[in-house]
């Protein structure tokens, strides 16, 4: 199977971990990551808000490239994932938006018909590759394991995407079929507080807490993510959540690839696991002892 | 809540019949926009909310303001930027109201009158994206903030450095940006693209300028019914 990869600005340099894991885990699943040619910033949320038509045309850039390349799109971080869908949406809902997006692209000699399809790498993971072929290629079982899936905003609203909105599942059929335990986890689609951290610091450090807090108050030894945002939110700040809320939170915070990793028989290093600000000890602990 | 900006009920005075006039403006490019008028004020988008608790003004207030005719409040109001967009209020909401674009139909149009809360970042935090963007065609984080932070708060970038050195040691941190090979290009898109503003994606309408409540979004069957 073959794929379009756009990997995005964050996954270049914080969240290289989240890049790494992802291509292992798709060689190992014989699927093809073929990075986009020369793809820019999906124009993120910055843009929308300054100037619509300019975020819209930017995002639509990338389409049009992987319109060139003829397979679908993957894109792993939850917000490139949304502006692109979101940009393929409006320009098929607005013929209007369409041909002004596209008077734009053609001053860079390019176009965009509406024939890609984005996709995020768990719906490929599921509705691609499939539960039963993950089974047949796992290499250690993680039994023991105790998993929060922590799926966050953007990839599950506010259109209905390919999980439900409310209590996707997606994650959690994931692990399941790698044999780690899935925790009673409410929190899975609470805001972590976003771009809030830059500025409205304590609104966003409680958000953060209370999708931790709950984490551990239900056994968990990690919290499982895919978006390189909240993996930020969790984890950097939580030097900062214990200091105002005086708890001692070490809890790892994972990229979903990153655990599948380990079930497919990869090293923490191979994984960026080693790259992690807060403790791995855990979860290390968690697979000796199975 | 306080309604503070209503002298006489079912009134509106000159500058709010302005504001509420771009207020509706701004939402003709929100698809299904006009649901605005079947609100039924349950407070479940109020009870959604995550961030509800930090606001002046809460979601269903929101709506409740815009129907009494006090759009200034609203665009002074600390909600509109402490909304995460996270966008939970908008899909439980029962009478399908577009609740979080509202309120960033709220947010251009207070960004468009320089309305800003005291030292608020955010329109710096998009200045600098937009100039790295333009210059690289890819965002560079540490870049993002050391822009952000000169031009809020320098010494808030001394309290960032002891998780800059952690990052850095786990390799996290990009020192040079990466650039798109075909930038010259991606500008050319970006000056085309500056000339556009959002085509509307419900029907150009005239409003009733001094209609007060939902009557205001009524559009045409209001005017056409009165002719």
């Amino acid at each position: 199977m073959d794929y379009s990869y756009f990997p995005g600005c964050s996954l270049e340099s914080a969240h290289s971990s989240y890049n790494d894991s992802m291509k292992k885990v798709f060689s190992h699943l014989e699927c093809n990551l073929h990075e986009l040619e020369d793809w820019n910033c999906c124009g993120a949320t910055a843009y929308m808000s300054v100037k619509e038509v300019v975020g819209f045309a930017i995002s639509a850039r990338n389409l049009a490239i992987a319109e060139k390349q003829k397979w679908d799109l993957v894109a792993p971080c939850s917000s490139c994932y949304t502006i692109l869908a979101k940009t393929h949406r409006y320009m098929k809902e607005l013929p209007e938006l369409k041909d002004r997006v596209n008077e734009c692209l053609k001053e860079g000699g390019l176009s965009y018909n509406l024939k890609v399809k984005v996709r995020h790498p768990l719906d490929v993971l599921i509705n691609d590759i499939g539960l039963d072929k993950i089974k047949v290629k796992t290499k250690v079982r993680l039994e023991g394991l105790k998993v929060a899936n922590y799926y966050g905003c953007q990839i599950v609203r506010p259109e209905k995407g390919f999980d439900d909105r409310e209590e996707p599942m997606t994650m959690d059929n994931l692990f399941n079929a790698v044999g780690a335990e899935n925790v009673y986890y409410p929190m899975k689609v609470k805001c972590c507080g976003g771009m809030l951290m830059t500025t409205y610091e304590d609104v966003a450090i409680k958000l953060s807490k209370e999708i931790i807090e709950c984490a551990i108050n239900n056994g968990a030894n990690c919290i499982v993510t895919t978006c390189p945002l909240c993996q930020m939110n969790l984890e950097a700040y939580q030097d900062e959540i214990n200091r105002v809320y005086n708890t001692k939170y070490n809890m790892p915070i994972l990229f979903f690839t990153q655990v599948l990793g380990l079930a497919f028989g990869f090293s923490d290093s191979e994984l960026g696991i080693n790259k992690n600000l807060t403790a791995s000890i855990k979860l290390k602990g968690a697979l000796i002892h199975q | 809540m306080k309604i503070v900006n209503i002298k006489i009920p079912g009134k509106l005075s000159q500058k709010e019949q302005d504001l509420r006039v771009s207020f509706l403006r701004q939402l003709e490019a929100v698809p299904n926009s006009e649901k605005i008028k079947s609100c039924i004020q349950c407070g479940t988008c109020t009870g959604s909310c995550p961030v509800s608790y930090a606001m002046d003004i809460s979601p269903r207030e929101v709506i409740a303001l815009f129907r009494a005719g006090d759009m200034e409040s609203l665009l002074h109001s600390k909600t509109i930027w402490v909304c995460a967009s996270c966008y939970a209020c908008q899909t439980r909401c029962t009478a399908l109201i577009k609740v979080t674009d509202i309120i960033y139909a709220l947010k251009r149009l207070a960004m468009e009158k320089n309305i800003y809360p005291p030292h608020f970042p955010v329109y710096s935090l998009s200045q600098s994206f937009v100039k790295i963007m333009n210059s690289y065609g890819r965002l560079h984080e540490a870049r993002l903030l050391i822009f952000y932070f000169m031009k809020t708060n320098p010494f808030k970038l001394f309290s960032f450095m002891p998780l800059g050195l952690r990052m850095a040691k786990r390799k996290r941190i990009a020192y040079l940006p990466s650039k798109i090979k075909d930038l010259k290009n991606f500008q050319k898109i970006i000056k085309k693209a500056e000339q556009f503003d959002m085509p509307r994606a419900v029907e150009e309408a005239q409003y009733l300028k001094g209609a007060v409540g939902y009557g205001a979004v009524d559009k045409k069957t209001e005017l056409e019914s009165k002719k």
